[in-house]
């Protein structure tokens, strides 16, 4: 059985009011030595036993469903059984 | 490491004066990048490359459009109501001795094709903070929309987004969003339209300036750190340093907006508005420091410093003309007296937002921008802002407008039966453009303050301005694309005078417009043509109706390929109205009221739903406009609205008496008997456009005072029915019966349906 990480990330580019929130909120926790926060989301897939051409078809999920690649990367990372 | 040894300064471009630069590339004609050597009288430099290039592109200059709207200028009445009009961030009326209304519609079409969610969310960002620059309080948000065929696949990428976007940043920031109007037409396919609006309230003291007046005052920029957004454009001056970097997405055209943030600058803006401790201010929108800096160095003193390296930055390695161009979302320009720029900065920090002194107001005539001690920007202010090229662009009309004309659709076939006509009427109300959009509004906020009175799927939003004394406005959103396609003169009159009867219906007295013009490339003669005619429309109706335009935008290059979009003047018109408990609302009223239509019908079916839905046909000579019959409508409406003398009233539009009785049943919980006046042709009396025409309900015992009203200003009204809440849906005597759960079925629910959600 395959399992498949897909991590998605704003382009660094991008603005992440999410990140920027987060880095905002971090001095009132006493941290005061981060630089910058960017947050993104993690999906993991599990395949069927049998399946075949996990990566293409990972691809196909993380490109056209989980990412928008106007704004978004992604990374995929498969994991043997 | 140095980031700023490859700069190209002033001295480096003096001293390099042949140096091949990307006018081209950045959008700049020959003769244009000619005149900037001649203004400068050397070479610019990368830096004024692309402060030019901005500048003096149609977005910012509008170059193609000036000289056509001026008509505005010259038509426009005169009112003392008017405090700040065109060529202001948005136009400001007097509502009584204190108060003041300011709104404006923009656009935001290309970015939100590209990525529909934060090109629609940055279109509203944009347009509140037009607002706030204004010296108001936003009060509320609306949005006009169209989109290409509802069943292309691509429109169900379009859609969502775009709502999600309107409704995300909108909902966010706590300002309910009133109405609006979606379409579908094949025509915007590649090329979505979506025209937000904001208004905003304001004491009439604290009217705001973009004047960078006041030699020594301090240039605070507010807001959000600058990023490469929206940079896509200037990114062929990209310096080999940066390039070398190898990062593949590292100059997005997409910008990302944080209503959260946008909250804060209006808080704090006001703050600082309220305490005086600001002498100007202006948004950061579509060209970024770039534009503001230019327009309020030009607006005031002339002259001003500005020194780049002190501007926040979100990413790392920004060149000089990055920063100048970036249009990184929630920032705000301010001129302040350099005795109270601490305490704006305090202030600014206490709210949680960033604000930093980047320069100074000189009298020294030049807006002038130095990079870590290197200049790099050294020009007239006015040069970028006011004295951009002007095109008188060629116009020819439309070798087709001939045979347009004659291919009418009043010759279409038409369904004859009662059966037919009965099928008819339940076709067109599920159809895209007249079915119920509840799937798009319920993603808003349509509440919060509570202060609406009227939000959708009224004919115009209604926003209570006083608790005290009750006194509101109304704001209406409309155009329509296919009679402004068939005849762009009176199709914009038509969109204007539909903006000004839904204010009216209401019981609110129209007293302001705002328009924002979407069109295809100036470059068409033929397009030109078609928005010279739809200027000189709006302009002409305006004097006529005694309101005047205060503003809004425009929109050209509104095309895929070659075929550009129909030409869409989107017409926002501002009524106020004393009481809003007084104001007339959509629905049928009780049992027992009378049904009345207001109005004349003909036989006027050309660039009609009806034509579209049923033929796909587009041709003839649109509706009549009377706009002298709009002012005594509007008249009537409003004097009928202070006597309470009408239970609701509802415009009628695209779909005709058909759609209105339609939108009124299923709106009100009630049925309708309706008999049609003698003679007249079932088909035509309920498919008809014909402006100026109001659906009125009457209290019983008020009917004669509301036929004697009429009569004493012309207006023709027609009995015909009564509202009836036993009769299930709507009952056509001697025609047909149509059930509320028929209407239901064929209106309700289709967006989501078509869209497959």
């Amino acid at each position: 059985m395959a399992r498949v990480v897909v991590d998605v990330m704003l382009k660094s580019e991008i603005l992440d009011p999410q990140g920027e929130a987060v880095l905002g909120a971090l001095p009132r926790l006493g941290v005061t030595e981060v630089a910058s926060v960017r947050i993104g989301k993690r999906v993991e897939i599990e395949f069927d036993e049998n399946a075949q051409n996990v990566e293409e078809q990972s691809r196909v999920i993380a490109d056209q469903l989980l990412a928008n690649p106007v704004i978004e990367s992604f990374a995929i990372s498969i994991e043997a059984a | 490491m140095s980031q700023y040894v490859a700069v190209d300064t002033v001295g480096v471009a003096t001293a390099t004066p042949d140096e091949k630069q990307p006018w081209a590339e950045l959008g700049l004609k020959e003769d244009e990048y000619q005149r900037i050597r001649e203004i400068l009288g050397r070479r610019p430099t990368q830096s004024e490359l692309a402060m030019y290039s901005i500048m003096w592109s149609e977005h910012c200059s509008y170059k193609s459009s000036k000289v056509h709207l001026r008509q505005f200028g010259e038509k426009n009445p005169r009112t003392p109501r008017l405090l700040a009009g065109i060529g202001e961030n948005a136009g400001v009326v007097a509502i009584d001795e204190n108060i003041a209304v300011t709104f404006k519609v923009e656009s935001h079409n290309h970015p939100s094709y590209v990525e529909p969610k934060q090109g629609a969310a940055t279109g509203v960002g944009g347009i509140i903070r037009d607002i706030i620059a204004m010296g108001a309080r936003p009060i509320a948000v609306m949005d006009s929309l169209r989109f290409g065929a509802i069943d292309h696949p691509d429109t169900a990428r379009v859609l969502p987004g775009v709502v999600d976007g309107i409704g995300h940043y909108g909902n966010c920031v706590g300002l309910p969003n009133i109405g609006g109007e979606t379409y579908f037409d094949p025509c915007y396919q590649g090329n979505p339209l979506v025209n937000a609006l904001s208004v905003g309230v304001m004491p009439r003291s604290r009217l705001q300036s973009m004047q960078a007046s006041g030699t020594g005052n301090i240039v605070i920029l507010l807001g959000a750190k600058t990023g490469r957004d929206g940079i896509g454009g200037v990114s062929v001056l990209a310096s080999a340093t940066f390039s070398e970097t190898g990062e593949d997405d590292a100059r997005p055209s997409v910008q990302v907006g944080d209503p959260f943030t946008e909250k804060l600058l209006i808080e704090v803006c006001l703050e600082l508005f309220d305490a005086q401790l600001v002498v100007g201010v202006q948004d950061l929108g579509g060209a970024g420091l770039t534009c503001a800096l230019s327009e309020t160095a030009a607006a005031g003193d002339g002259g001003m410093h500005v020194d780049l390296e002190l501007v926040p930055l979100r990413a790392k390695g920004m060149e000089p003309h990055d920063i100048l161009a970036s249009e990184s979302q929630e920032r705000m320009l301010l001129i302040v007296d350099p005795a109270k720029a601490e305490e704006v900065l305090a202030r600014a920090h206490r709210w949680g937002l960033l604000a930093t002194a980047i320069g100074t107001v000189t009298d020294s005539g030049r807006l002038v921008v130095d990079f870590h001690g290197q200049t790099v920007v050294d020009v007239p202010p006015k040069s970028l802002a006011d004295e951009g090229p002007v095109y008188h662009r060629p116009i020819a009309e439309p070798n087709d407008l001939g045979l347009i004309a004659v291919d009418r659709a009043e010759t279409l076939p038409r369904p004859s039966t009662d059966e037919e006509i009965r099928q008819t009427v339940l076709d067109m109300a599920a159809s895209p453009n007249l079915c119920d959009k509840s799937w798009i509004t319920e993603q808003y906020d349509s509440s919060v303050f509570g202060n609406t009175v009227l939000g959708a799927p009224h004919d115009a939003g209604v926003v209570r301005l006083d608790e005290r004394t009750g006194v509101g406005i109304a704001i209406s959103l409309d155009g329509n694309g296919r009679f402004a396609r068939l005849d762009p003169y009176h199709g914009a009159q038509l969109a204007l005078a539909e903006a000004y009867r839904n204010v009216a219906v209401t019981g609110a007295t129209p007293i302001a417009v705002s328009d924002c013009l979407n069109f295809g490339s100036p470059e068409d003669p033929h397009v030109m043509w078609q928005f010279e005619r739809a200027v000189t429309g709006i302009a002409d109706g305006c004097q006529k109706l005694g309101i005047p335009v205060t503003g809004g935008n425009v929109s050209f290059y509104n095309q895929t390929g070659r075929e550009a979009i129909h030409p869409t003047p989107v017409i926002g018109v501002l009524g106020v109205i004393d009481d809003v408990a007084r104001r007339i609302p959509l629905g049928l009223g009780r049992t027992g009221d009378t049904i009345a239509l207001i109005g004349t019908t003909s036989e006027e079916l050309s660039g009609s739903e009806w034509a579209s839905v049923a033929h796909g046909h587009l041709g003839g000579v649109p509706p009549k406009v009377d706009l002298d019959h709009e002012m005594k409508l509007a008249d009537l409406l409003s004097r009928l609205a202070e006597t309470e003398q009408l239970a609701a009233a509802h415009d009628l539009s695209e779909g005709g008496l058909a759609q209105a009785l339609v939108e009124a049943i299923s709106h009100s919980g009630m049925g309708a008997q309706i008999l049609l006046p003698e003679g007249a042709d079932p088909f035509t009396y309920l498919f008809s456009e014909s402006s100026g025409r109001v659906l009125v309900v009457i209290p019983r015992g008020q009917e004669l005072a509301v036929r004697t009203a009429c009569e004493s200003r012309g207006l023709p009204i027609t009995p015909l029915g009564v509202a009836d809440a036993n009769t299930n849906g709507l009952h056509l005597r001697d025609h047909f019966d149509i059930t509320r759960e028929d209407i239901d079925a064929a209106w309700k629910g289709r967006i989501g349906a078509r869209l497959g959600e």
